[in-house]
């Protein structure tokens, strides 16, 4: 009966051995890039992350999806090693947050465009087709609409199917699979379409100057009666949903619908589709720019950092015929893309606002 | 006075009497048995079906994924698109466009694909993943330049969703518009001329992640689980089992005991997110440690692990017979020769299902990860538990997320691993149990 104890003080050693290393990690060189942000942007980062590290010279890239607004208050949390050299995010960067990274040191930020994503409005290819406009998003997917008899007032969102809306529009009932109100998605579907449906009234669009927060709940808050379903963040399983239900209409990004053509398609928007030529040209309505920011002051300090910022802005990369408009990236346009990598190859910083 | 009434009157009952009443009422209690067997078969055989419902989805989308297909390619390993100096510099070696050596060989097959559009369908038949399989053979031994060996070469993921569905017999029309009508046609050619084989994927038991899902793997996330748990093991049995004791056999009774007590017992139904923000605000931004470190994953677990061990090790404690603590101490022996000699071998069995009930809760939280930076994309497979990684569970939801096709069925393959790794797990602590246990 004797082991008992020496297996216990055994434990209890090797328990202080694994603590050991504790110690010896402050402040110690990183060798490797750590990347944080954006889940809209990780697909990008990663092909690109995995890319540049194949070459041998440094070692991959670490990329983790914190989400826009988290990365970037990682980002601005200051300069060091343990601080995140990148910044990934599916929108700009707010004046707010470069004032938060200044008051951290972090006061020489390069911002880089890297390209556009498309919101895509889609369907099961068995389902007849919807092809709505962003007025009638606004009026089937909103909490609160004008009133059908004309009168300007609010009221809740009477509409069933989409006929209700608009009676040009098939009469299937309103069954729409979105991303929830976490996701960067969710926002930029809100102030790109629904937004842009709403303004069409002129009357809410003059809400807006005098009452900005007002307009802002008038226009942004979706239905909550069970006809939007919140379909988390995991845009596969709506992409499964659609199939298994060709009623119902979902919302995702661009990538994901290019990646399945053979079960969903996309609706035109206004007349137009959400094709890869429309969201670069700017004709796609719900479409948002991507960016990635990165910290000067770690050029020199972590290995490859510089090279990496080289490979993103490649030609090879982020090009017309580049590998990320394969994985579904919509591409700068060509005087934009040069504009951009120019600012890279000088490490243009961005002005803190005061 | 009422039931004693009763009871009189019962025994008072003729045999004859009493044989009628129980005939009565034999036939309900036999068949209210027999209804609870019923229900009781029912609700198994209920969790049986759900059990082998999610196992039979889980394995059959994931099966395919232990099979990768992969092509015979004649690479001429050209000295002069390689190394044209012909110094054989490894930095030359590394830094050479190997792509150019699949490209050719690609166009040596199928010669009439002249358009620029069509060379590139051409090249994306093979996996991107190839060319780093070729500068790995250079490097290995730079003797090869010049030569021409035939190898097999990883096929892009949807060339290869393609070819396992018409091994399955399907026609190969579902996998999606990513696979043109050429491509279609060449890969047939190639099969007809025996060039493609379906292999065991090796790729998914030893790579990282990756975000071409050919070379994505498992092994990366295995290994961060694995040194993960160790931290968490090695940490939270010796203080579980310690606080547990101590509570147990030494301390008095007195409020701050209680306080303790229900703390503990306050501690096992926190949130695991919390323990993540935990972590965060004091093993990474006070103590300084670095983010996505399974040393730190297993910290964190440690701490949502511990009150489960200390709960089910003083329960185990508790089920030692007082009179094994009577006897030891009645024959002269110390407090503390009476728990280690005799309380603790007898509870250590119970001990350990309550650690490994515990850390099998451990091995599938995600959550508390997701402050700590572990769920991240990490291609390096870990070293220790330092570098960093992610865990088996993260992976899993990464690549549920991820557009391409191919990481349906890895995820599904993923989750197979991760069950291995349980059931390796739980078989440990059951042979370590059957080995400790007494009986008396």
């Amino acid at each position: 009966m004797k082991q008992a104890p020496k297996a216990l003080i055994l434990l209890v050693s090797g328990a202080l051995a694994a603590t050991l290393p504790v110690a010896a990690w402050s402040q110690s060189a990183r060798s490797y890039i750590s990347i944080v942000g954006s889940s809209t942007v990780y697909p990008f980062a990663t092909v690109v992350a995995e890319q540049f590290g194949g070459t041998g010279k440094f070692k991959t890239p670490k990329v983790e999806s914190t989400g826009s607004g988290g990365g970037i208050k990682l980002f601005c949390s200051g300069v060091g090693v343990q601080y995140p050299d990148i910044a990934n995010s599916s929108r700009a960067i707010k004046p707010a947050e470069l004032k938060d990274c200044a008051a951290h040191g972090v006061k020489d930020v390069v911002e880089v465009k890297i390209g556009y994503d498309g919101i895509v409005l889609a369907e099961s290819v068995a389902a007849p087709g919807l092809n709505p406009g962003l007025r009638e998003i606004y009026l089937a997917l909103a909490k609160q609409v004008p009133d059908p008899a004309g009168k300007q007032v609010l009221v809740a969102n009477p509409y069933k199917t989409w006929k209700d809306v608009n009676p040009k529009l098939p009469a299937t009932v309103i069954e729409v699979l979105g991303p929830p109100p976490t996701s960067g998605t969710r926002d930029a579907f809100v102030e790109l379409a629904m937004e842009g449906g709403c303004k069409s009234f002129p009357w809410i669009k003059a809400i807006k100057d005098q009452d900005e927060a007002r307009f802002k709940q008038v226009c942004h808050t979706i239905r909550e009666d069970g006809r939007f379903i919140e379909a988390g963040e995991n845009d596969n399983l709506i992409v499964q949903k659609l199939k298994a239900n060709p009623r119902a209409v979902g919302i995702f990004g661009y990538s994901f619908l290019d990646e399945n053509t053979d079960s969903v398609k996309g609706s035109a928007i206004d007349g137009v589709a959400p094709t890869f030529e429309n969201i670069a040209s700017g004709k796609y309505p719900v479409s948002r720019p991507l960016f990635f920011y990165a910290k000067k002051a770690h050029i020199g300090s972590i290995p490859g950092l510089k090279e990496y910022l080289q490979e993103f802005t490649s030609q090879k990369a982020m090009g017309e015929e580049g590998y990320l408009a394969d994985r579904g990236l919509v591409p700068l346009p060509a005087a934009e893309y040069k504009a951009v990598a120019g600012q890279v190859k000088q490490l243009l910083t961005m002005p803190i606002p005061r | 006075m009422m039931a004693n009434d009763g009871d009189r009157n019962r025994h008072q009952l003729s045999p004859e009497e009493t044989r009628r009443r129980v005939n009565a009422g034999l036939r309900r209690r036999y068949r209210s048995e027999q209804l609870f067997r019923f229900y009781g078969i029912c609700s198994v055989s209920l969790g049986v079906v759900f059990l082998l419902v999610l196992f039979g989805t889980i394995i059959g989308n994931g099966y395919s994924a232990f099979q990768q297909s992969f092509v015979r390619l004649d690479i001429h390993f050209d000295a002069e698109l390689v190394d044209p100096d012909g110094a054989r510099d490894p930095e030359v070696l590394s830094a050479a466009d190997y792509s150019l050596l699949v490209k050719s060989a690609l166009r040596e097959i199928v010669p009439e694909a002249g358009s620029r559009a069509e060379r590139r369908e051409l090249n994306g038949l093979v996996s991107a993943g190839a060319v780093f399989e070729l500068r790995e053979t250079v490097m290995a031994d730079a003797r090869i330049l010049g030569q021409t060996r035939s190898m097999w070469l990883p096929l892009a993921s949807e060339m290869d969703l393609w070819i396992k569905a018409r091994s399955a017999g399907e026609s190969g029309e579902d996998v999606g518009g990513r696979i043109s009508a050429n491509q279609r046609a060449w890969l047939e050619r190639l099969q007809a001329d025996d060039r493609i084989e379906l292999q065991f994927n090796k790729a998914f038991f030893s790579n990282g992640d990756s975000r071409e899902p050919e070379l994505a793997g498992v092994w990366g996330a295995t290994k961060g689980s694995f040194f993960m748990l160790l931290v968490t093991l090695l940490l939270s049995f010796p203080l579980g089992v310690a606080a547990a004791i101590y509570l147990e056999e030494f301390a008095r009774r007195s409020w701050w005991v209680d306080v303790v007590e229900v703390n503990i017992n306050n501690l096992a139904a926190v949130p695991s997110i919390v323990f993540g923000l935990l972590g965060l605000a004091v093993f990474i931004n006070f103590f300084g440690l670095p983010r996505s470190a399974p040393l730190v994953g297993g910290l964190v677990l440690t701490l949502m692990t511990l009150p489960v061990v200390i709960i089910a090790s003083r329960a185990a404690i508790k089920a030692v017979p007082p009179s094994v603590r009577e006897a030891a101490l009645g024959i002269g022996a110390s407090q503390m020769q009476m728990v280690f000699h005799h309380v603790l071998p007898l509870a250590l069995p119970g001990m350990l299902t309550g650690a490994i009930i515990g850390m099998a809760r451990a091995l599938g939280e995600s959550a508390p990860l997701l402050m700590i930076g572990m769920v991240a994309f990490i291609v390096d497979v870990p070293s220790g538990p330092m570098s960093p990684s992610t865990a088996l569970p993260v992976q899993i939801y990464l690549w549920a997320d991820s557009p391409e096709r191919a990481f349906v069925e890895r995820t599904s393959a993923a989750i197979m691993v991760l069950l291995a790794f349980l059931l390796v797990m739980n078989a440990t602590a059951v042979w370590l149990r059957s080995r400790f246990e007494r009986r008396w």
